[in-house]
């Protein structure tokens, strides 16, 4: 296909502001799908997508419209997978910036719209939904433009929905977004970026793919730049929107490679495909290597589900190459695994998919980010696990965001007050409209990850709307809080934490553990330290008195059934020195359910 | 002091006989033993009932008992001439104990008891406070009790146990303190203190459980208040809730309860009448606790009916552990093999809980340990 006759295009949508139900409607229109195979929002695949009405992987979708070939490349609707976002977008010209006619423009649609402005895409401005009763597609348009820079009057107005105005969209795509301008002269080395991938049982990693320059064909051998991977193409094709074999995919052309590989972190979403006989000298640019910001304790209820917990990992990890894992034992849960996610939502999803798809009960303790830590020894680590933080450190650094919060203008106090006690430092505030606030605040994630969604949500009786960009990391003032049960420190309870929250922190921790742990034989101190000094502290006072009053001919039965319940209950308890623990006691502590209320 | 490495029933017979006397003027809210209110007119059929029942069971029993105890219910309720028609008909044993409500002794009963070969009288006291009486359903006052121990005197019983009871709702320290000098001054050879319990299902759970709950922290120092204050003036804390004069102020006698001592240290005991257990070589049975079912059966000359309960060795040997531990004398470890965990009772003598003696052959709870008895056990048991 001639370079002039495409155009490639990913649309950014707040969720639940009908990005999924246009998708579904382009297909229609264009005959891509026919009525009977339309499922209402075919691009979503998985249940759980289907279900959260969010996506996770990006997919990639070719449709014709009036002689032009366009390819949606559906986005990941949420800031973990900012990285992802910003793949897909590099692999477009243009996006369609959806914004439901009654809500008006949200905090994720700011952050992925500007995505869109510094990948230097062609912004194509829609209000959705305008065929609700309380739609005010006015007031929606007129905050898009104020946003991306344009006209009110340019702003296209329509209801996926119904189906109205959306010809107007394609139309719109094909005259305002420009075509890909790579190089499709047959001697050019070939270029290719990996937007995604996705893992296929039987045909190994597929990769999504915007090709840049040149073209690719099946049975052909391939190197991923940035990695070096180096593999044969088994076919390539593209999605319309089940998968079609193509000879071939040329310049400014999206699809797919089918690769044959065995394990998707082989194949990183951002590198650079070329061939291996005519490579490339330059990769495109804007490779990097996800990692991890957000680590928790994953640990099996039942710690006989240990090995399927690690199958169930294992499994996930083909599908999903920014989920890390390593074995973690703690005292408190047994065996486990510290899990590392790209944020909250990950997390959440994981841990979803895990129960869901594989049917275990998990223990999610409370999650941690990572830390850059300089040692007093000069080395420098990452500490994943506030339990490995070293006691006597140099300089700590920790992961910063921007967040971007747009809430109603009565309610800009209490979020100001919420982000000043989170460390936040103000950066910016706009008006999008007369009633709505957008605010721009510089905020470390620790302070994000715990409740900080929750606290923003209720101070604001829900009508703030959030998302947040990864800044980089800084120097922070982190303390590394133990606690010590009897003397004895307690690895699962490690946390680090601000020097100024270090001491309410502490003693939260020793509170709640002073009310869930049962009196012992002897007086427990519950401490929590810093180092060797100790922030807080409570006495867990020794039982007193534990008698049966009274056992004579008739009660012995009952009495030593009694006993037997005591005992069997004591062996549930986990042993910390010499204190025996419930295990509730724990989870209350550390369970991430429990953490939030 | 003996280990109790003996067990029950010499010659192949138990020694030690409980009959349940179940009549009650009024049920206690508290109380969730076997009891029947009103049904006057069934006392003598129920004697007749018990002697049957005797008569079915006379060849478990040894031909000389140690001990018989009367207990309710309320014993000295039922009818005056079917009581000592009971206490005739019985096998003769070395002590005969009856237990009674305060407001039942008359120097009459005294005398009646004392002229049917009772030895000992156990009297329901509870506390001396009316307000606390009247939380408990106590008919009594606080004079019955001391009109009752002087009718017992007067009669020759010279063995009197009191029973109170501790940690009831609205209780105070000083409360407390007034009951155990009012029990003191009557100058019982014997004492048991029972913490009050919200048995599940009684009236008085439903009315004071929570209450009750609430108090508990409050109230935990209550039994080492008593066991200080009994211990000072010469009793002997000899199992968990029992105390005795110490035979120095008792003429020499071992005022210790000879048929309960018989349950602490696993003996066999037949029991009698509705609602009791029996312990007989292994074989633990309780009785049907319906009256008119016990006594249709027993008039047919038949056993009543009997739930039973088959006592494995293992079972028999965490019941000796945990009876034994009770009492203030050593148990013997001998025959207990694998009934104890082994690091437990390490860890449990370094907390300064239980005491190994005669070269570990026998294990005691210190005296912190006995105030921990209930969970010190439950470690303990294998």
């Amino acid at each position: 296909m001639d370079q002039n006759r495409i155009r490639n295009f990913s649309i950014i949508a707040h969720i639940d502001h009908g990005k999924s139900t246009l998708a579904d409607r382009i297909l229609e229109l264009t005959d891509t799908v026919t009525g009977r195979e339309m499922r209402a929002q075919v691009l979503d695949t998985m249940e759980l997508e289907r279900e959260r009405g969010i996506t996770i992987k990006a997919q990639a979708v070719r449709v014709n419209w009036k002689g032009h070939e366009l390819n949606l490349i559906d986005t990941p609707g949420h800031v973990d997978f900012t990285y992802e976002v910003s793949r897909s977008l590099q692999a477009c010209e243009g996006a369609l910036l959806v914004v439901d006619a009654a809500q008006g423009v949200e905090a994720q649609t700011v952050a992925n719209a500007y995505l869109a402005i510094e990948n230097d895409l062609e912004i194509v401005p829609v209000v959705n939904k305008i065929d609700l009763p309380q739609a005010d597609p006015e007031g929606a348009a007129a905050e898009i433009a104020e946003l991306v820079g344009d006209e009110p009057g340019h702003v296209l107005r329509i209801s996926a929905k119904t189906g109205d105005g959306v010809a107007a969209v394609l139309d719109a795509l094909v005259e305002r977004i420009p075509p890909p301008r790579g190089s499709a002269a047959e001697e050019t080395p070939p270029r290719a970026l990996v937007f995604d991938s996705s893992y296929d049982q039987y045909r190994g990693v597929v990769a999504f793919v915007r090709v840049v320059d040149g073209s690719f064909s099946a049975r052909e051998p391939l190197r991923a730049m940035a990695q070096g991977t180096q593999f044969e193409s088994e076919e390539v094709g593209f999605f319309a929107p089940t998968m079609r074999a193509a000879e071939a995919l040329g310049a400014g052309e999206v699809g797919y490679v089918i690769t044959g590989l065995k394990d998707v972190s082989r194949l990183r979403v951002g590198d650079t495909l070329t061939s291996e006989q005519r490579p490339a000298s330059e990769p495109l640019p804007g490779y990097k290597d996800v990692k991890p910001m957000v680590f928790a304790g994953l640990f099996p209820t039942d710690s006989d589900e240990y090995p399927d917990l690690r199958d169930a990992l294992e499994r996930l990890k083909l599908n999903d190459a920014a989920l890390f894992y390593e074995p973690e034992t703690s005292q408190a849960l047994g065996f486990g695994f510290r899990c590392g996610f790209l944020g909250l939502l990950h997390m959440e999803i994981v841990r979803e998919r895990l129960e869901r798809e594989f049917d275990l009960d998990l223990i999610v303790t409370a999650p941690n980010v990572a830390y850059r830590v300089l040692s007093k020894a000069g080395e420098e680590v990452e500490v994943h696990n506030p339990a490995e933080m070293p006691r006597e450190v140099e300089r700590v650094e920790e992961p910063y965001i921007k967040a971007s919060i747009i809430v109603p203008k009565d309610y800009v106090g209490p979020v100001m007050e919420l982000n000043t006690e989170r460390r936040g430092r103000f950066d910016h505030m706009e008006y999008l409209s007369e009633e709505r606030v957008l605010l721009l605040y510089e905020l470390p994630l620790g302070e994000i990850v715990l409740d900080y969604y929750d606290q923003l949500k209720s101070r604001t009786r829900g009508y703030a709307s959030f998302d947040y960009d990864l800044v980089g990391f800084r120097e922070g003032k982190l303390e590394r809080v133990d606690v010590l049960i009897a003397g004895e420190p307690v690895d699962a309870l490690s946390l680090i934490v601000h020097r100024d929250g270090a001491y309410a922190r502490g003693r939260a921790l020793v509170d709640r553990l002073r009310e869930e742990i049962p009196r012992q034989f002897f007086d427990v101190p519950v401490q929590a330290a810093i180092g060797s000094r100790v922030i807080a502290r409570e006495t867990i006072k020794a039982k007193r008195k534990d008698v049966l009053a009274k056992c004579y001919g008739g009660d012995i039965t009952r009495k030593r059934k009694l006993l037997e319940r005591q005992k069997a209950g004591k062996r549930r308890m986990k042993q910390v020195g010499s204190v025996e623990v419930p295990q509730e006691a724990f989870l209350a502590v550390l369970n991430l359910d429990g953490g939030k209320k | 002091m003996r280990a109790s490495a003996d067990t029950g029933g010499h010659r192949g017979g138990a020694r030690h006989l409980y009959v349940h006397l179940p009549f009650c003027a009024s049920r206690c809210g508290y109380c969730d033993f076997v009891t029947v209110v009103g049904r006057d007119g069934q006392h003598e059929a129920y004697v007749s009932a018990l002697l049957t029942e005797l008569a079915l069971e006379r060849a478990v029993l040894a031909p000389r008992l140690e001990s018989v105890f009367l207990g309710g219910g309320t014993p000295t309720l039922t009818e005056p001439r079917a009581l000592s028609r009971l206490l005739q008909a019985l096998p003769p044993a070395e002590e005969v104990t009856v237990e009674a409500n305060p407001e039942t002794v008359t120097p009459a009963l005294a005398r009646l008891l004392q002229g049917c070969g009772v030895t000992r009288v156990s009297l329901g006291a509870q506390t001396f406070q009316p307000r606390l009486l009247e939380m408990l359903d106590r008919r009594a006052s606080p004079d019955d009790v001391r009109r009752a121990v002087y009718a017992l005197c007067d009669a020759r019983i010279d063995n009197i146990s009191l029973d109170l009871i501790y940690g009831i709702p609205g209780q105070s320290p000083a409360d407390l303190d007034a009951d155990l000098s009012e029990a003191l001054a009557l100058g019982p050879e014997h004492v048991s203190c029972y913490e009050l319990e919200a048995k599940p299902g009684t009236r008085f759970t439903h009315a004071h459980g929570a209450e009750l709950a609430r108090q508990a922290t409050a109230m935990e120092w209550y039994f080492e208040r008593v066991v200080e204050r009994l211990t000072a003036v010469g009793y002997r804390w000899y199992e968990t809730a029992n105390f005795c004069r110490l035979p120095a102020a008792a003429d020499g006698r071992d005022l210790r309860s000879r048929h309960n001592l018989a349950y602490w240290r696993g003996r066999d005991y037949l029991g009698l009448g509705i609602g009791a257990v029996s312990t007989i070589e292994g074989r633990r049975w309780r009785n049907t606790p319906r009256l008119g079912r016990y006594l249709a059966t027993l008039a047919a000359g038949e056993r009543p009916h009997r739930e039973v309960e088959t006592l494995s060795e293992p079972v028999r040997r965490s019941e000796r552990v945990l009876l034994g531990l009770r009492l203030d004398e050593p148990l013997s470890l001998d025959g207990l093999d694998g009934a104890l965990d082994a690091t437990a009772v390490e860890r449990l003598e370094r907390l300064g809980l239980v005491d190994r003696r005669h070269g570990a052959e026998a294990l005691a709870l210190t005296e912190r340990g006995r105030f921990l008895g209930g969970g010190v056990t439950a470690e303990l048991l294998a």
